[in-house]
């Protein structure tokens, strides 16, 4: 006899928790981190020694302001997801692991959303 | 049925390998990126709070504690990037004869440690230091 619920057995949903898709949607981020980082890497060595109104003027540009929304989001995401693995494999308590996570992914979705907000103050031209 | 006692955390009684030595370093960089992250946010905030923020923000990251931090982020980014990398073609099945796992190990180890001076060094005008 099987335990697992007909609904779970027809989605093929395994534990229910979703294992797959934080595995893929790691991958997934990775691969759109190796070249969000790299357009940071290039961009940063560009604005090398550069004045505030250069970099908020590199920032303003629409291609820069989108690439630089979605590392942050991007980014975060990645990092909640790492994150996740690292301390459902160290923190043996429930409690604490869960009090964790969640620590975890309320700091990085307000980091998130700090980064973005900045980054759209500046595309629409609110900061100088 | 008698239950066996089995070791709850195996992968603290293998022997010493390489892979365990860069297998733990992608974590641990992961966690140093995942700080690193915030201080991209600080920056982004900075600029958006005008030019006074930003030039303090600079100042205080050109600092020698914070320059040191971010030699840390640096690393951390260029080792995470090259194991990912490593570990994608894992993920695809390829990778895994020994003679390959040893000769990409060698290559991650030795190219974060060149990439990351390589970086730090383009970048050493961006992220605080002097132009």
């Amino acid at each position: 006899m099987s335990l697992r619920s007909p609904l779970g057995r027809v989605l093929g949903l395994g534990s229910a928790r979703g294992g797959s898709s934080h595995w893929y949607t790691q991958r997934v981020t990775a691969v759109a981190l190796v070249l969000l980082t790299l357009w940071l890497v290039v961009s940063l060595a560009s604005l090398a020694g550069a004045s505030y109104q250069q970099v908020t003027g590199w920032l303003r540009w629409p291609l820069n302001s989108a690439l630089a929304l979605l590392l942050v989001v991007v980014g975060a995401w990645h990092a909640v997801l790492g994150l996740q693995v690292v301390v459902e494999d160290y923190v043996a308590d429930k409690g604490t692991r869960v009090v964790v996570l969640t620590a975890i992914k309320f700091g990085f979705v307000v980091a998130a959303v700090v980064g973005v907000l900045a980054v759209l103050r500046i595309a629409f031209g609110v900061a100088a | 049925m008698a239950q066996r006692e089995r070791p709850l955390s195996p992968f603290l009684h293998y022997r010493w390998q390489y892979t365990n030595t860069l297998s733990i370093l992608h974590r641990i960089t992961g966690v140093l990126l995942s700080l690193g992250f915030f201080v991209l946010v600080y920056w982004l905030a900075a600029a958006a709070g005008g030019p006074q923020r930003y030039a303090d923000a600079v100042a205080l990251l050109g600092s020698l504690p914070l320059q040191l931090v971010l030699f840390g982020v640096v690393f951390a980014f260029c080792y995470h990037l090259l194991n990912g990398v490593r570990h994608l073609f894992f993920d695809m099945g390829r990778g895994f004869e020994l003679a390959t796992a040893r000769k990409s190990a060698r290559f991650t180890s030795i190219g974060a440690v060149v990439l990351a001076l390589v970086v730090w060094f383009v970048l050493r005008g961006s992220l605080g230091g002097i132009a």
